[in-house]
């Protein structure tokens, strides 16, 4: 078998500028979005030295979030349809969910319907509990997450 | 004989190639001051050496060389005879054959090339004799680099010093150059390379002498260097830079003008280039050549050249036109290099050859076609970008054309200015410049932008034109030229044009409609002359249009802005260009409606605006500022006398003097010479003081206007000279004397309580003189007279115990600059004003009387008993604070009755007494506000205040008072915690931390270890209190500071564990935001201490900076993911690093 890239020349997108957000002391602070995708979108991409925002996998858009209920979804398009490497992105964004909120969020990923091949059984794995956990138990893929998350080559 | 071994010695240490470098250098230096102090002389020195210098030892023969030629580098100025000199360049020039010993005979030649006539030259024959042995025995490509440097010096050297020498060497020089040249790729020898041919040319400037056969070779060599592409990467060669080369070679290029035929080619083709440096230096080198190569041998490229040229702008001009006020003077596209370029080279071009490229462009196609394009559109916006962009082109091209000469900017107004008035549907009108009957009707129509546009690039530039002249046109003689008649004729109607840009259009105006309307009308009123091009009659219009914008239009806020500066504009010209006629048109129309927008008392217009019109105004020119300051005052005045009566006066009285103390003075100060406003501003203010009598001080807004006349009476006065501070302070001292009720010659004779209750019976009025004196006797020098200085004394401190700051202030600025001035004949020196402030019976903490006095004082004044503490307290914290500054002992006294009020025992010597007073329960609460305040007078010591006692108001500095005051108290304060009770504890830490916040961090940071567990028992003792919240900010801001400093870092890495215990509880901070905030930045900080250190404390830290990730504030929530990465990254530090 041939170890080439699965997706070997993706379309690079142009990052969004960042927008400093007014300073407004008394505004309401509340989680939104845009805070979200502020963590997530530097998350370098398993395969390319591109960003995920890059690749246009994530947009804020993509983000719903509820804090009354600490509910957040997130749902991301990989670039193929039979890319292997969602998982793997679903993971990452997992981790990194978990590092910058507060216990308490429930995190949902899922791939955007129709993007995926295999959708529901990569769905299903984003979000068992049991096989996340096994997940990051592997060396190998815990060091291919910390290296997707940690990445200075962007 | 003992001199020849030691000669001998240093010859074989030099020779040896087995010594070290520094030692070889040695005993060169030791040679060379030898012969310098004539202790040796020349041919010994070579008869020493001959069996060195002859050897067949290829490397000892070398360096016995070598060994010679720098012995003569370091002679270069020592006098030598002619003889020496002549076998000295000889024996070298012999060498320059023999190729195992080159690089000393390169030296020697060099050394003795360079020498200075006075000190013994190489003759003429000898140079001529050494270009020869060089062009015969040297292979220079075939040398390395160094070797290869000093041939091409020595060829520099013998072209520029010896030219007519070595040019009667004709075609073999020429020969032998560019063989050495060719090829070369070293940086530094480039550079020699370059200047060398740029030399050459110049020794045979014949046009059919022996370098016309050589300019094809030689031009082929120096050709293939262009453009320069240079990207060293070596730091040893960032001496030459890119642009270095690139100068030197476009010398090369334009030093003959025999490389034309093939430089402009190379150069049309390289400009073709889609490399913007290529572009960029083509058009410099083009720029270069045409002067160099002269008007005939430029003329038949001409056609070629335009067109790149034409090219090149069209294709870099950018194709956004900014409408911001800021580029109404100025350029209104962004610089673009290759642009400007390029029109500087049109420009080169036009200046030389007027005729022939007028006509090509006058004929050009694409300028045609423009000009019809613009026809097409009405309006800025409908143009295509790409049409935009050629146009702005257009534009710039034209300009550039009218600004190069007189007679190109004819030519440009005969061809296009016409044809853009007929675009425009503009007719000649009467050239008598009065109003013809129909002139009155605006056109109607909106008028075509691209024409506008046009017209307003081609009349910029004939007005640039005008100025840049030396003769200013004044006879009307000159009028046979055509762009000036144009312009007579046209300007009138090209007023209503420009006018009708911006008035006519109703329902969708466009920010291009009010830019070229203001920029047009700004261009036809800063035409230089007086009257002559441009008539009064439209001059005044134009004024009056401008005007009446401001005055109607504020609700455009663009247009508004733009009319403004363009009357800035027009001010700053006429101040420029000392147009006389023009200033009493601008005196009359605009500063004097302007200026009575300040007193009118309609509403309709806000008041920031009109403020905002009256200082720009005021900015371009120190007459019109005298004005507007004038008519500033007048309002102030005037709305002064109703202040009592109506808000509205007051918030006006308000604005302007806010205004007056934030614009006006500090504008006043940079001016220099106007002091005079300033002194008759205060002296004004003390009149209108004086003739009102009535003020009710009490409400708000009343308040207000005291704090702002306050400050700007401050200002005002500090602004002021010593001798015009006399006036004002005699003036303000009469007026309070004759004019209050204030006895002032009798009060030091009465008892404090008496006295007292004279000052209580005082009206409001006298409140506001008292602290409009206070404020004067802040702002003073302290050379400045005060009179009766111990009456004002008593005066000020009976009215602080009032609770009225200023009167502490005054006082703390008196102890401070009292006796400093050099002033003799003071009525009390600084140690009796001491004396009585000290022993005044007014100060009830610390003698025996207090209990009674203090009685007596609480019925005269009907205040409570803590709030008279209060004031005196805040009074001592001034007077201390002067004291301070000044570095007075005294200042001790002080310190310690605050000290004795932070322990309870202290205020309870007072309390006790107060019982029968107040009731018991009510105690505990009192003593608090007593010992906040006592706390707080350590941030009134420490801190810059900017209401006193800082430099602009003369304080007197001791360099660091700050960090004396440091050392000196925190040890005693440290001693007082550890045997304080719990009741004064607080107060204790809120006291030094004070101290801590206003030291300079440096200081803090020498004394870490001492400081940081006061630190961090402040932050834990003080942390429940909401009012300590600023404190807490404070110190946490100290501690990051020492936790962001290397040395900081070491003296509390013992600490750590304290320290993370303190910021975790700060984390959850409830007070304020930035508390938390700058707590877990400094754990992040700590987590950059010794890694033994911390990572015991890591899992607590992560498990509290959980909490912080649910944080309200996302900035919180932010710091806390950031500092959670960065403690948990402490055990896999392999992983994210």
């Amino acid at each position: 078998m041939t170890l080439g890239l699965i997706n070997a020349n993706p379309v690079v997108h142009a990052k969004k500028e960042r927008v400093a957000r007014t300073e407004d002391p008394h505004g309401d602070d509340a989680v939104d979005p845009l805070e979200i995708y502020d963590f997530v979108r530097d998350i370098r991409d398993p395969e390319h030295p591109y960003s995920l925002e890059q690749l246009s996998v994530l947009s804020e858009e993509s983000i719903t979030v509820d804090e009354k209920l600490g509910r957040i979804l997130i749902t991301f398009t990989p670039t193929i349809q039979h890319c292997s490497m969602a998982t793997v992105i679903g993971l990452c964004l997992r981790v990194k969910l978990k590092e910058c909120f507060p216990p308490h969020f429930k995190v949902d990923i899922k791939v955007a319907p129709g993007s995926h091949a295999d959708e529901k059984s990569v769905n299903k794995q984003l979000n068992d509990k049991e096989r996340v956990a096994a997940a990051l138990e592997n060396p190998n893929l815990r060091q291919l997450v910390d290296e997707c998350l940690y990445s200075n080559e962007l | 004989m003992a001199e020849t071994s030691q000669l001998i010695q240093h010859i074989e240490s030099f020779v040896d190639s087995s010594h070290s470098p520094g030692q070889q250098a040695a005993s060169l230096e030791a040679i060379a001051s030898l012969l310098k102090n004539d202790q040796l002389t020349i041919e010994t020195l070579v008869r020493e050496m001959e069996g060195y210098l002859t050897t067949t030892d290829n490397i000892i023969r070398a360096r016995g060389i070598l060994l010679l030629g720098e012995v003569l580098v370091h002679l270069a100025s020592k006098p030598l005879d002619d003889a020496p000199i002549h076998s000295l360049i000889g024996f070298f020039m012999d060498r320059l054959a023999d190729w195992r010993a080159l690089r000393g005979a390169l030296v020697g030649c060099l050394a003795l090339m360079r020498r200075k006539s006075s000190g013994g030259m190489v003759s003429g024959n000898d140079a001529k004799a050494v270009a020869e042995s060089y062009l015969q025995n040297l292979q220079v490509q075939s040398l390395g680099q160094y070797e290869r440097k000093l041939c091409f010096e020595l060829l520099e050297s013998l072209l520029e010093r010896y030219p007519n020498a070595v040019a009667s060497l004709g075609d073999n020089l020429i020969y032998g150059i560019c063989e050495a040249v060719d090829g070369e790729k070293d940086p530094h020898c480039l550079m020699l390379t370059f200047h060398i041919i740029e030399v050459l040319s110049r020794l045979f400037p014949d046009p059919c002498g022996p370098l016309a056969s050589f300019a094809h070779d030689l031009f082929e060599i120096l050709g293939c260097y262009f453009p320069i592409h240079f990207t060293h990467p070596k730091v040893e060669d960032a001496n030459v830079k890119r642009d270095d080369l690139a100068k030197a070679l476009m010398l090369a290029f334009s030093s003959t003008p025999l490389f034309e035929p093939f430089a402009i080619p190379l150069l049309l083709e390289k400009l073709s280039s889609s490399l913007p440096s290529a572009k960029v230096d083509s058009l410099r080198y083009l720029s270069d050549c045409t002067v160099k190569y002269g008007v005939d041998r430029m003329a038949k490229h001409g056609e070629a050249i335009w067109s790149s040229l034409k090219d090149a702008v069209f294709t870099s001009v950018d194709s956004v036109l900014s409408f911001n006020p800021e580029s109404l003077e100025g350029l209104d596209l962004p610089e673009n290099e290759i642009a400007a370029e390029a029109l500087s080279l049109l420009q080169k071009l036009i200046v030389q050859n007027t005729k022939m490229f007028l006509d090509l462009i006058v004929g050009d196609e694409d300028i045609k076609m423009i000009f019809n394009m613009i026809s097409s559109y009405e309006t800025y916006h409908e143009i295509p970008p790409q049409s935009k962009q050629r146009l702005h082109a257009v534009g710039r091209i034209l300009s550039t054309s009218a600004k190069a000469s007189t007679l190109s900017c004819n030519r440009v107004f005969e061809c296009f200015f016409s044809q853009l008035m007929n675009i425009l549907g503009l007719s000649v009108r009467n050239s008598s410049g009065h109003p013809s009957s129909d002139e009155g009707i605006l056109i109607s129509k909106r008028c075509n932008h691209g024409a506008l546009y046009l017209s307003i690039e081609l009349l910029s530039a004939c007005r640039d034109l005008v100025a840049s002249s030396e003769t200013i046109p004044a006879a009307s003689a000159h009028t046979e030229e055509t762009w000036k008649y144009l312009l007579q004729n046209f300007s009138p109607s090209l007023t209503m044009a420009f006018c009708s840009a911006f008035i006519c259009t109703s329902e969708d105006t466009h920010n291009a409609d009010m830019y070229f309307g203001v920029k047009g009308l700004l261009i036809l009123a800063t035409f230089p002359g007086g009257y002559f091009l441009i008539p009064k009659t439209v001059f005044e219009r134009i004024l009056v249009t401008f005007v009446s914008i401001v005055n109607v239009d504020y609700s455009n806020t663009l247009l508004w802005k733009l009319a403004l500066k363009a009357l800035v504009q027009i001010g700053l010209f006429i101040e420029r260009y000392h147009e006389s006629e023009k200033e009493l048109s601008y005196l009359g129309i605009v500063v004097e409606r302007i200026v009575s927008l300040a007193s009118v008392d309609d509403f309709s217009m806000p008041f920031t605006l009109r403020v905002e019109a009256l200082l720009e105004i005021g900015t371009s020119g120190q007459s019109y500022m005298l004005k507007v300051v004038q008519g500033l005052e007048g309002t102030i005045y005037a709305n002064l006398s109703k202040v009592h009566g109506s808000t509205n006066s007051a918030e006006i009285v308000t604005q302007l003097l806010k205004c007056y103390s934030n614009k006006v003075i500090p504008w006043i100060c940079c001016a220099k010479g106007l002091e005079d406003v300033l002194l008759h501003f205060a002296i004004n203010i003390w009149n209108q003081i004086e003739n009102s009598m009535v003020f009710h001080a009490t409400q708000t807004k009343e308040r207000g206007v005291l704090d702002v006349m306050m400050k700007a009476m401050k200002l005002a006065v500090a602004s002021c000279s010593v001798e015009k501070q006399n006036i004002i302070v005699q003036k303000s001292y009469s007026i309070l004397s004759s004019s209050t009720s204030f006895p002032l010659k009798e009060l030091f004779l009465q008892e404090g309580f008496q006295i007292a209750q004279v000052v209580d019976d005082s009206s409001i009025r006298d409140e506001w003189i008292l602290s409009l004196f206070a404020a004067v006797i802040i702002a003073v020098h302290p050379r400045t007279h005060i009179p009766n200085i111990r009456p004002m004394l008593y005066l000020f401190m009976i009215t602080l115990l009032k609770g009225n700051v200023a009167a502490a202030q005054a006082l703390g600025s008196m102890v401070n600059k009292l006796g400093s001035g050099g002033q003799t004949s003071s009525d009390c020196t600084l140690e009796e004003a001491m004396d009585i402030i000290l022993n005044s019976s007014l100060w009830i903490f610390h003698n025996d009387r207090s209990p009674d006095i203090q009685a007596k004082m609480t019925v005269v004044h009907d205040i409570s008993c803590t709030s008279l503490q209060i004031h005196a307290i805040v009074g001592l914290a001034w007077i201390g604070k002067g004291l301070l500054m000044r570095g007075h002992e005294k200042v001790k006294d002080m310190t310690m009755i605050f000290l004795q009020c932070l322990q309870p025992s202290g205020v309870a010597d007072i309390s006790h007494q107060e019982k029968s007073v107040s009731e018991n329960s009510y105690e505990l609460d009192l003593h608090h506000s007593v010992m906040k305040s006592a706390a707080d007078a350590f941030q009134i010591l420490m801190g810059d205040s900017e209401l006193c006692l800082n430099r602009d108001f003369h304080a007197v500095i001791r360099p660091l008072y700050k960090q004396r005051f440091f050392s000196t108290m925190m040890p005693l304060l440290q001693s007082l915690v550890m045997k304080s009770e719990p009741l004064s504890r607080p107060f204790l830490f809120r006291a030094s931390a004070h101290i801590i916040m206003d030291t300079p961090l440096i200081v803090v940071l020498s004394d870490t270890k001492k400081i940081i567990p006061m630190l961090l028992d402040g932050l834990s003792a003080l942390s429940n209190d909401i009012l300590d919240k600023d404190v807490i900010y404070g110190l946490l801001l100290v501690l990051s500071g020492i936790l962001m400093d290397k040395n900081g870092q070491k003296a509390v890495s013992d600490s750590a564990h304290t320290i993370v215990n303190c910021l975790i509880d700060l984390i959850q901070y409830p007070h304020m935001m930035l508390v938390r905030e700058t707590a877990i930045q400094c754990l992040v900080a700590v987590s950059g201490l010794s890694h033994a250190r911390i990572y015991p404390m890591r899992m607590q830290v992560l498990r509290a900076i959980i909490k912080a990730l649910d944080d309200p504030k996302r900035a919180v929530r932010q710091e806390a993911v950031r500092c959670r990465q960065a403690w948990a990254s402490i055990a896999s530090r392999s992983l994210h690093s």
